[in-house]
């Protein structure tokens, strides 16, 4: 059985200048175990997509689908409730501002404890105790000190492990990471990287990476999911993607990389879509 | 020849943590940087957050002054701390910052935006400062019906060819370009980086280009930099540095750079089927 099921998804925003639709009916699985990158630009519908999932969308956004199951339960019909119960516990997410994410009033250490206050009735002094394993994990040095520190006194990569940890907090089956590595340098993007990785790996969790990045892709996912304009253009695995594209805009994105620049000139997407319309 | 940029043992502390009390700590953000650059060239600095690059960009668009140090523009020594910026100073080097959405007043219309430059350091007439930003949009391919508009009518791409072409407004023959592609989408990021090219064909530009995305800088530059805490730790011609890097730093900084290449993704899978 899947993990996560959604057919057919649509989401519209309500606009002054009339309906927008952000998705027109995109499907997406992810099996347990499964890493899944959902790629495309601004304006692709991305992170839309799993924001429906998470029921973070605000109140101007309509959204339908066929089915939308997790682990073979209804998302769509059941309760509010009911659906508090799974996000944040077997469904959990994190964001590309790790800074902007974290509350600024409250210390790391509180934050961690609050979504194991929230989701399991572990009592005040297990849950401090977890909250400092789970900073172990992530990677933060000195978990005990950094408890007591607030967000404005952690480094962007500090942070987006405290993000991290909350997230794995009550070990979720399904990790949603929305563009979790682009405010971050190089050298602590593949530290992120390697961790959700490692995570991944040694909890069997299924995760669905949203990126921009193709290199991140390349480096992280099991198959990829490639979208334009709230319309998915290609699902492939990740070698077959990256070996022989199928989708005009799948190969307009991969040459735009500029390490894939043969000549003087790097190819657009524009270029790519005059060719198709000649041919 | 002399060359378009030359600094010398320049050096920017900053005080933080200066309490009521008076208790102050000093960031030594540059330590001594010295580089000279060839006119029509592209100099790339990388490094990451904190390692300076943005502090020496600063300092080579005569915003802030070094602590110490000189900078030479066109073998011209110029010194900000003691002397206001000379017109023809700043008609040289012109920046284009990181964010297109930060760096463009929202209040103004693109043309008040692009003329801007012209009356403040030259006497052109109103008619000629017109026709100059009407040719400059459509020098950065954008076209003379966005004149009138104001920046939020913009996407992030053309933003930033306006903010490209406000920097060229003056003619200048040095562009500082602080992370000019990072907040782009990666087909108008190739989009900018191929109009970048066009115009340093067409007028001769000489870049410093700031980038912490390494295939980037290996798409543009001639010679690159590699920065690490406000030192100079790699500073060669591009080919060579890709090649054979030789500080510990800049071999980090490789390996860090995610491969996309079909032969990385066959390794990777490879070695994880192997568990």
């Amino acid at each position: 059985m899947s993990l996560l099921e959604i057919e057919n998804l649509r989401v519209t925003f309500d606009t002054s200048s009339g309906p927008f639709a952000a998705l027109s009916g995109v499907s997406y699985r992810v099996d347990p175990g499964e890493v899944l990158a959902i790629v495309g630009e601004s304006g692709s519908g991305k992170s839309v997509a799993m924001l429906a999932v998470m029921g973070l969308l605000p109140p101007s956004a309509t959204v339908t689908a066929d089915a939308m199951r997790f682990e073979g339960r209804d998302l769509l019909t059941m309760s509010a409730a009911e659906r508090r119960k799974i996000i944040g516990r077997d469904i959990s997410m994190i964001f590309q501002e790790p800074i902007a994410s974290l509350n600024p009033c409250f210390t790391a250490g509180f934050q961690i404890e609050e979504v194991l206050a929230r989701h399991t009735d572990l009592p005040r002094r297990a849950r401090r105790q977890r909250a400092i394993e789970l900073m172990q994990a992530v990677g933060i040095p000195e978990p005990k000190r950094r408890l007591a520190s607030f967000p404005h006194q952690m480094s962007g990569g500090q942070c987006q492990r405290v993000m991290i940890a909350m997230a794995i907090a009550c070990a979720p089956k399904l990790l949603i990471a929305d563009e979790p590595t682009t405010a971050l340098d190089v050298t602590i993007q593949k530290q992120i990287l390697d961790l959700l990785m490692r995570l991944q790996a040694d909890h069997g969790m299924g995760l669905i990476l949203i990126t921009h990045d193709m290199g991140v892709v390349a480096e992280t996912a099991d198959r990829v999911i490639v979208q334009y304009m709230g319309r998915k253009m290609e699902e492939a695995d990740v070698l077959s993607l990256f070996e022989n594209p199928q989708n005009a805009y799948t190969r307009a994105l991969l040459s735009a990389l500029p390490e894939n620049a043969t000549g003087t000139r790097l190819p657009t997407v524009a270029d790519f879509r005059l060719a198709g319309e000649d041919a | 020849m002399t060359p378009a940029l030359e600094t010398r043992a320049v050096t920017r502390d900053y005080d933080v943590g200066a309490t009521f009390f008076g208790k102050r700590r000093v960031v030594h953000a540059l330590k001594g940087i010295d580089l000279t650059l060839e006119r029509g060239k592209t100099l790339a600095i990388v490094g990451e957050s904190g390692c300076g690059k943005s502090t020496l960009a600063r300092i080579i668009a005569m915003i802030d002054p070094p602590t110490s140090g000189e900078l030479l523009i066109d073998g011209e020594p110029i010194d900000i701390a003691k002397h206001r910026v000379t017109s023809d100073q700043r008609r040289k080097v012109q920046i284009v910052f990181q964010n297109p959405y930060g760096s463009l007043n929202p209040r103004q219309k693109v043309g008040d935006i692009l003329t801007e430059p012209l009356l403040l350091n030259t006497p052109a007439s109103a008619a000629e400062r017109r026709d100059r930003a009407m040719g400059m949009l459509q020098k950065v391919g954008l076209t003379p019906a966005h004149y009138n508009r104001y920046p939020h009518m913009f996407s992030g791409g053309q933003r930033q060819r306006i903010a490209i072409a406000r920097a060229l407004m003056l003619n200048p023959s040095l562009l500082v370009l602080d992370e000019p592609v990072s907040a782009l989408d990666l087909s108008v990021q190739a989009q900018i980086l191929n109009l970048l090219a066009d115009l340093q064909d067409e007028f001769g530009l000489t870049y410093v280009f700031v980038s912490h995305d390494l295939s980037v800088v290996r798409y543009i530059a001639d010679e690159v930099m590699v920065m690490y805490f406000g030192e100079v730790v790699e500073h060669r011609p591009r080919d060579a540095i890709f090649a054979d890097p030789q500080h510990d730093y800049t071999k980090v900084l490789f390996a860090a750079t995610p491969r996309a290449d079909v032969a990385s993704i066959r390794a990777r899978l490879e070695a994880k089927a192997a568990g």
